[in-house]
């Protein structure tokens, strides 16, 4: 059977009263889930390394749909949504997991009762909770800078999922081994736009060298292990960002040379900026689009 | 209980429904999403537990699973045949998934599909991505016309 309008049915699900959306809790993507964190796993450092990685996803899903009714072409408008979608997916389970551990900084002082943990971690903490890469944050550029971004925080997030596979908290586990696919979707892609603009006229050879050089100092912010990351990893629940710098390099200079693009000489590596919290003001401007509905009508139900 | 956005198929055709059962007179249903970011999960609980009310169980519990992660190879026969029917390419088989690092395809996209307008397997991808999370769009080049690909994963 199908209800007239799936509308009814979700109404139906929270009472009958018209309320269904932001701020109901409604489809809470760990419903059901077994969120017990096994013994010797701390929860706090557990939660504070899903916020990092459910915030990558969350920001550059905004700035991936930053694009829709601006690209080059229709389908590639579908394309950056759709892989802003799955990031969007990923990142609600990852914020979702973080609030199942009680890990909510303080966004709960802020968001109202009935909105779930993932809504209040999205809308309700100020860019100084944020532990995002400057990888996601930074801005578009034109498109050559967007798919070189998305091809390296791609290439990037799916040598961590890929390991993250075999990580002592279960839920961290499936979040990852559902992630690889999607990943590996999205870095092919943007693996072809490189090739493809990279080798193509001297205009866009041009562009999108300046995107990889544009980019490549943000890769200083992503190899080194934050407190958290040193403890997690010894318990086996994380990865060492600096074990996977190697297949990171060598797959974005496969791509690069055979794009006949210049790939500049590796950054610096620092401490990770954006793991502490301290953003530039790009992530200030990008929340302020994000959660300026929900900060505005914080009790709001559609 | 049909998919909101491939209402030609059952949950149990799409590989979605993972199992239902009585516990101490609770029916207990466990779903899957088919991507982290399935908007249609929402809607699929909602039908899920207004379906049961309606056929007189009250106390219903809908689980999400998420591991083993969702593969287009749960589509079933019967499935495909909708799928095709309904003019929507059904997947190939799934890559083979490894536990070690995911290796780099540069190349063309190797997937293939039959049109399922007029059966010709000379068919190219104009795009990875479609109206949904889970097709491609393509065009056959005997009919000339384009269609949706659920792509394998
Ligand atoms: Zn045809």
């Amino acid at each position: 059977m199908h209800e007239e309008t799936v509308y009814e049915a979700l109404d139906h699900a929270h009472g009958g009263e018209g309320q269904w959306a932001f701020g109901t809790g409604f489809d809470e993507p760990l419903a059901g889930v077994d969120t017990t964190v096994p013994a010797g796993i701390d929860p706090a450092d557990l939660g504070a390394y899903c916020l990092m990685l459910g915030d990558d996803a969350l920001v550059l899903c905004q700035r991936l749909t930053q694009w829709v009714t601006a690209a080059p072409e229709l389908e590639e408008e579908v394309a950056l949504a759709n892989c802003g979608l799955d990031l969007l997916g990923q990142a609600r389970l990852l914020l979702a997991r973080a609030g199942s551990v009680g890990v909510l900084g303080r966004s709960r002082a802020l968001a109202t009762d009935s909105i779930p943990d993932e809504d209040a971690l999205a809308y309700f903490r100020d860019a100084d909770e944020f532990r995002n890469s400057l990888l996601v944050e930074a801005p578009n550029g034109d498109f050559g800078q967007t798919v070189v971004r998305l091809l390296v925080a791609s290439t990037w997030r799916l040598a961590l999922f890929a390991r993250l596979r075999g990580s002592r908290d279960p839920v961290l586990a499936a979040i990852a081994a559902k992630g690889v696919p999607e990943l590996t979707y999205h870095r092919d892609h943007a693996a072809r736009w490189v090739l493809r603009l990279g080798d193509g006229t001297p205009e866009s050879h041009r562009r999108t060298q300046a995107g990889v050089d544009a980019v490549w100092p943000l890769l200083a912010d992503l190899f080194t292990a934050t407190d958290v990351e040193t403890r997690l990893t010894a318990a086996g629940v994380a990865v060492d960002p600096a074990d996977v710098r190697d297949e990171v390099r060598d797959v974005l200079t496969t791509v690069l040379e055979r794009a006949t693009l210049t790939v500049p000489g590796w950054p610096e590596e620092q401490p990770s900026r954006g793991r502490a919290g301290r953003h530039g003001p790009e992530l200030t401007a990008l929340l302020a689009d994000l959660q300026g509905l929900a900060r505005e009508h914080p009790a709001a139900t559609w | 209980m049909t998919d909101p956005e491939l209402p030609m198929l059952t949950l149990a055709d799409l590989g979605v429904l993972r199992d239902v059962r009585d516990e101490d007179g609770t029916v207990v249903v466990e779903i899957t999403p088919t991507y982290s970011g399935c908007p249609a999960m929402g809607v699929m609980r909602a039908d899920l537990v207004h379906a049961l009310h309606r056929a007189g169980f009250a106390d219903v519990d809908v689980r999400t699973v998420l591991s083993p992660a969702w593969s287009t190879d749960w589509i079933s026969e019967a499935g495909r045949r909708k799928l095709a029917a309904g003019g929507i390419a059904p997947p190939g088989r799934a890559p083979v998934r490894t536990s070690g690092p995911v290796p780099l395809s540069l190349g063309a996209t190797r997937r293939t599909a039959t049109c399922p307008q007029c059966g010709s397997p000379d068919t190219e991808e104009v795009s990875e991505f479609s109206a949904t999370a889970c097709k491609a769009m393509r065009r056959c080049r005997a009919c000339l016309e384009p269609f949706e690909h659920v792509k394998e994963i």
